[in-house]
Order: C-alpha cells, then structure tokens, then sequence
C-alpha cells in the first residue's frame, strides 16, 4: 500500500473514533430532523381535552352561533349570570367564560373571554370569526337584498398563488421561494461551516505533529507534501462520511417521523392540483371531487412545502454540494495547513488566521444577500471569486443558475486549490521543521520562493 | 591540548590525480561522512567547520556538554536543518533527500501521536518505512517481548511514563532494520536496567551490521559501546578518533598500586625516574599512584616494588572518558 494511502488512513480512522464524531454524528441527524419535523407536527397536535366554554350573551343574539368542534363545547346560559358564574368558575369544570355584550354590534371591545388558562391564539380565532361572519350576516340582511346567499357563494373567491419556474426548455416546475431560501441557505452554510470546522482540524493536526516532533520521525519516511496531503485528505473523507451519515440518517428519521406522526398525510392533492393545466387557474376551477374534507391551512402548507421539496432536484444539489465542498475545502484547508506549518502553537495562529477568515466570513454576508437576489452582480462575481464561490454558489444553485456560471466557477475553483496548494505546500514543507523564530508574511513569501 | 587522529592513522596527500583517488578511497571506507559542516543561528556559529568519517559497522559517539551542537549537527545529517556549507555523503556518494529513508532516526525529543494506542502507532510507523503489515506486526510482537512491554499494546502513548515512550521510540526507529542508526540522547530518561537492555540490543545490531551514530553525555555508555568518538565544543572539533588511541594519547604514565607494607621503605628507590603521585592507607591495605618518569618503564618499577613491599596489585591508569570530557572542554576555554 502506498505511503500516502496510509496517512490518509491513519487520519481518517483516529478522526472517525473519536467521541466528538460520534456525537456530532447522532445529534446532527437529530436536530436537522427536529428542525424539519417539530414545526409541522406542533400545528398538527390536537389537544386532548374538551374545552367547555360557558356562553353568557347578554346581547341574546348568538344563540348556537359558534359552530362546536371536537374539543370545543359552547353552553349558552340563559338565566345563569356572569356575576353567579365567575363566583362559581372553579367548580363548574368550564374552560372559561365567554361574555358578550349589548352593544357587541358597534364596539368591537365588547366580547370578553374569561379563563384560569390562556387561551390559545387558534380558539379565539374560532369565536371571533363566528361572531363576525354572524354579525355581517345580520347586518347584509338588514339591506333586504334578493337572493343574497346566491350572490354571496358567487363572489367568494379563493386566490392560491402558486410559483412555476420556467426553464430554458420551456419546461415548467412547481417552485417555492421560501423552500429555495431555505435550501440554499443550508446548503451554503454547511459548506461554510464544513470548511472551518475541517480546516481547523488540519490546522490542529499539523500543530500537533509540529511540536510533537512527529514530523522529524516521520518525514524520514515520507515526503512533506505527501504528509500534507495525506492528511488533507483524510480530514476530507471524515467530512464526507459526516455529511454522508447525516444525510441519510436525517432522511431516514424524517420519513420515520412523518409515517409516525402523520399516518394521513397524502400528497395526492397537490399532486393532481399540478398536473392541471396552467392556462385554467384562469377560470373558477371546482374543487376536485374526491379531495376529500379541506386540509386545514397549516397541513395544507406542510404539503406544499413537502411538494416544493419533492421539486428541488436533490442530484443535482447533492452533486454541487459534493463538488463545492471539496473545491472549497481544499482550497482552505492547504492554507490552514500553511498557517499551522509557520507557527509553534495554536495561540500564535492568530495573525495568519485573519486573511482566512475574512474571505470566508465575507461569504457569508454575501450569501444572505445572493439568498434574496440571486441574479445579483454582487451575487454573481461573488459566486466566481474562489474564495467566497463554494458558499456563494451553494446559495443560488437552488434557485437555477445557468450551467455555464456553474461550469466557470468551479474551474476557476479547481486551478485556485491548485494554486493554493502549491504556495502552501512550499510554506508546510519549510515551516514544519522550524522552531522557535517567529515568522511574518516576508519570512513566508521567502519560504514560497525557495527551489526544489 | 586537542588531539586530532585520523582513525589512528597520518595520511599525507600531494598531487591532485593522487588526491582524487584518495578522496574516492576515502568515501569509500565510511558509510557516513559529514565535511566541514558550518552553519549559523542568528549570527552565532553553533558548528564551524565540523567533518565526521563514521566507519561501517561501529559504534560512534557524538560528545560534547550542552549547547555544543550535537544535535544541530545530527538534524542537518538527518536533513531537517539545511547547513550553511559543507557536505554530507552516504556510502560514498553525496547524500540526497531519499537517503534519509535509509536511515533510523531517533529525535531527542520524542516524536509520537499521543493520543494513539501504542500497537496500532508502531504498525503505523513501520509501515510507513514500508513494511508490510504481517511484517511490522511480527518484528513489533518480537521487540516487545525484548523490551517487556507485550501488555502496551492497547495503551495510549499519552499513558505513558517517558521512559517508556522512549522504549517506544527506540523499537520504531530501529523496525525497519536501516544500515545507518543516528540516536539523539538515547539513553536520557531511563533506568540503569533500561539502559543495559538497550546498549546490549545497540550492541547487537552493529554486530548484525549496523553503524550506530548516537549523542550522549553519558560517558559510561561511551566506554562500553563506542568505537570512535568526536567530541564537539561551541561549535568546533576538538577531540576525534579511536577511542583506545585517545584514551592512550590522555594517559599519563601512571601506575597504580595496590599494596601491604610500608611505603616509605620504597620512597628513597624512586628517585628522579618515578614520582610518587599521591597514596593513602584502608584497612591495612594502602594504595598508591606512581607516575613513571622518562627512560623508564613499568617493568622496573614493579622491579623496584616487588622486594620492599607486597604487591597485590598493579595495573597501569588509563583515563576514563569522563576525565578526558572534561579536560578537553577545560582546555578548550
């Protein structure tokens, strides 16, 4: 086996035994999986308990008004007085006490709901519609128009906007914006934080072997650049495998959650809502007979969301996901290699570190500006600069670059990481054995000017 | 005075065709050779025009207090320093960067991935010098049991005391059997049953053919394992060669004596050809150290002895190493 097979196995295996790994490789799964699931499923948890709300309508006008759900219960109390019912609350087993007065038909202060708890946002939603489309009801009857249910239920009108990208080949595809942000948000801060988290470890590994002398045994054995790179590599292929493990284990808990937690979750209307043609959204469109009972909003939103996600093309961004973390990586990683090669501890990185950083932190500004306008200039020669194009291009892949800025901005990526590979190879293979002089940027540049 | 030999010999060189094919001859008998080594930190010369001829399959010991340059000068063998001028060859032909993948190196200060376990780092490190995994797995099995130490294997090296680090240290630089072993303090750290086990395996791989460098201020180990020597001061060369043609070149004509009887009864035989160094009296056995002068030898002293006193023994002083460090380095101020 090859010696730089070796290093990189060597790097790879103590790195991927490690605790933090292991641990990095659980939760992270986890919390991906929690921050897609939870949000869905809390709008989706039904309370248990019945709610029994007394209903004291000192206005007489509401009688079986507020339509009764499965966990909401309304009592109207015809001879039982607010006073009586407050003194008695405790023991009446009600939720809470709702009070409508006289003049509830012009002051819009006048319904009070009195309760131990508090109430949440979706029950008082619940009352305050019913009571409103009641009181408008009323109101539009009092103009004594004719056929007045008719020309209500035919001017009621339901607008959905939906997004469809058209692509170059006049192909047409469901997109959310929102879904893309989000994509391209993950996807570049992952690359941002997969190079500092990785970087930093080859920098560390370097040190280590630096002050450890390990260098001295072991370039008796190998090359220099060998040991650089074996070590990059290696660093390179725990990133991979950590992404790896959280992909997969993130979809998998995903779909063991939504079989678990929404049994009844069926895409099929959206589905058939798709392939419509675009041209009828024109015209009423009837509700399509077997859709079953309207999906609340908020399950209806899910499965947009989820149908938005069905249409990211997830080859294509786990394919540039791969290429611009890696191209990134490499990139940074021989520089923190460089920086770990110069100094003697880790205190003393700090002066290197700066011109590695700030590229980097740059990125990351400018992505949150190419997430919101993706056809930017800004976003555009940021998305070709190597040293901010792995985090810049990651955001806007989701939303559809074209193939050539793609093309262009990974080549340029390729020949940088060669460039910076070179010139830190020439600092590593001088700085690896030097102690005790403090180095500057004119030390380092002579060290890149050095034959051989 | 410093006392330079040339591997016990003088070897005078005239013409230029002569000189090439000695030069040739010359690089020839050494497996190692360091010429006129300079080189300089920060405007202080830390070795000035120091050379090495190392013979094949010899022990050689590089002397010298602290700060002297030892170990400069064992980095730049092992190129790690880059000399300002000088050259180094190897069996003869100027050494090159995939030379030192022939040589066993063991720095001074230990050079281990502290969080590894032990068995799986030598493995490592053995196959990196390019053995095979049965082989490093089965040369490893085999020093551990030399060095007592089989129930490491699972330990971490951070685990370790450094003595035993060091017996670490040691099995890895020496796994892959090279020609030429260059040791930087090999013994500091250990405890006198550690040192003996590792002088004798030193001593077995020169006799296996081996050529074993080492630094030391350990002038014990000097005596028992050494061949040659130099001893370096600040820099500079001031004592080389043979150490038996040293040792003789420090003697001092001395003889000691071990005896019974009265001293004084000889005192009026010696006259101007012995002097009476110094004697002192134990128990009823005295000791006494007599310097022979000129035209005379230790025959006729122990001649002279042999009626006035009991003789139990008589041995000529041959200076230890430690005396002859110190004298050098006194002189050299």
């Amino acid at each position: 086996m090859s010696k730089i097979s070796l290093i990189i196995q060597r790097e790879y295996i103590t790195r991927v035994r490690k605790r933090t790994f292991i641990i990095m490789s659980v939760l992270g799964p986890v919390i991906f999986a929690a921050m897609m699931i939870v949000p869905a499923w809390l709008s989706q948890v039904k309370e248990q308990d019945v709610k029994k709300i007394a209903v004291v309508d000192s206005s007489k006008l509401f009688r079986n008004v507020i339509p009764e759900t499965e966990l909401l219960k309304f009592d109207y109390m015809e001879n039982t007085s607010l006073e009586t019912l407050k003194k008695t609350y405790a023991q009446s087993g009600y939720y809470g006490i709702l009070y409508i007065s006289q003049v509830v038909t012009y002051d819009p202060n006048s319904v009070i709901l009195y309760s131990d708890k508090q109430p949440n946002l979706a029950t008082k939603m619940h009352i305050s519609n019913a009571l409103e489309n009641y009181i408008k009801s009323l109101k539009l009857s009092t103009y004594d128009i004719k056929d007045l249910d008719m020309i209500l239920k035919s001017i009621k009108t339901t607008i959905n906007i939906r997004t469809i990208k058209l692509s170059e080949g006049g192909k047409e595809k469901e997109s959310s914006t929102g879904i893309a942000m989000a994509v391209g948000y993950a996807g570049g801060l992952l690359i941002y934080m997969f190079i500092f988290i990785f970087g930093a470890q080859v920098m560390r590994g370097v040190i280590e072997e630096k002050t450890n002398r390990i260098v001295e045994v072991v370039i008796s054995s190998v090359r220099p650049f060998q040991l650089m790179m074996g070590k990059i590599t290696g660093i390179a292929l725990v990133g991979l495998t950590q992404f790896l493990i959280w992909t997969v284990s993130t979809f998998l808990l995903v779909s063991i959650a939504r079989a678990v937690l929404f049994p009844n979750l069926n895409l099929n209307p959206t589905e058939k809502v798709l392939t419509q043609d675009v041209m009828t959204s024109g015209q009423t469109v009837a509700p399509a007979p077997e859709v079953p009972a309207e999906p609340s909003a908020d399950m209806q939103q899910l499965m947009t969301a989820m149908q938005a996600l069905k249409n990211i093309d997830f080859v294509v961004m786990i394919g540039s996901f791969l290429f611009f973390f890696l191209g990134g990586y490499l990139l940074y990683a021989s520089l923190f290699a460089a920086v770990g090669a110069a100094v003697d501890n880790e205190t003393d990185t700090q002066q290197f570190m700066l011109p590695i950083t700030v590229p980097l932190i740059l990125a990351i500004f400018v992505m949150i500006g190419a997430i919101n306008s993706p056809g930017s200039s800004v976003s555009f020669w940021f998305s070709l600069i190597p040293f901010t194009s792995s985090v810049v291009m990651m955001a806007r892949i989701p939303f559809g670059v074209p193939v050539w800025e793609v093309l262009l901005s990974m080549a340029i990526l390729v020949l940088t990481f060669l460039g910076t590979t070179w010139m830190a190879a020439k600092i590593y293979r001088t700085g690896i054995l030097m102690y005790g002089k403090k180095v500057s940027y004119r030390e380092l540049a002579k060290w890149i000017r050095y034959k051989g | 005075m410093p006392v330079h030999l040339y591997a016990g010999r003088n070897i005078i060189i005239s013409s230029g065709q002569d000189r090439q094919s000695f030069e040739n001859l010359h690089h020839a008998m050494f497996v190692f050779q360091a010429e006129k080594i300079v080189k300089q930190f920060n405007g202080n010369l830390a070795l000035n025009q120091v050379s090495l001829d190392v013979p094949e399959q010899s022990i050689y010991g590089l002397l010298g207090p602290n700060g002297a340059g030892k170990t400069t000068l064992i980095r730049i063998i092992n190129r790690i320093t880059a000399p300002d001028s000088g050259r180094l060859f190897l069996n003869g032909h100027e050494l090159s960067a995939s030379d030192i993948y022939t040589i066993g190196y063991l720095p001074e200060e230990r050079g281990l991935y502290k969080k590894m376990k032990v068995g799986e780092q030598a493995v490592y490190l053995a196959r990196l010098k390019g053995l095979s995994k049965q082989e490093s797995l089965s040369r490893i099995k085999h020093w551990f049991e030399v060095f007592e130490i089989r129930g490491w294997w699972n330990k971490k090296i951070e685990e370790l005391s450094k003595g035993m680090q060091q017996k670490i240290q040691f099995i890895v630089t020496i796994l892959h059997e090279p020609k030429l072993l260059i040791f930087d303090e090999p013994f500091s750290g250990f405890d006198p049953i550690n040192t003996a086990i590792l002088k004798k395996e030193v001593l077995a791989l020169r006799d296996k053919g081996a050529t074993v460098l080492f630094s030391t201020h350990d002038m014990g180990s000097v005596e028992q394992l050494c061949d040659h020597i130099t001893l370096i001061d600040k820099g500079r060369t001031i004592l080389q060669g043979e150490i038996n043609d040293i040792r003789s070149a420090y003697k001092s004509d001395t003889y000691e004596v071990r005896f019974t009887g009265d001293i004084n009864l000889v005192r009026p035989a010696l006259k101007a050809d012995f002097e009476l160094v110094e004697q002192s009296t134990t128990g009823g056995t005295g000791t006494a150290k007599i310097r022979i002068m000129h035209h005379s030898n230790g025959n006729e002293l122990l001649a002279l002895l042999i009626n006035k006193i009991h003789i139990l023994s008589f041995n000529e002083l041959i200076p230890g190493m430690n005396d002859i460090f110190i004298r050098a380095v006194k002189d050299n101020t």
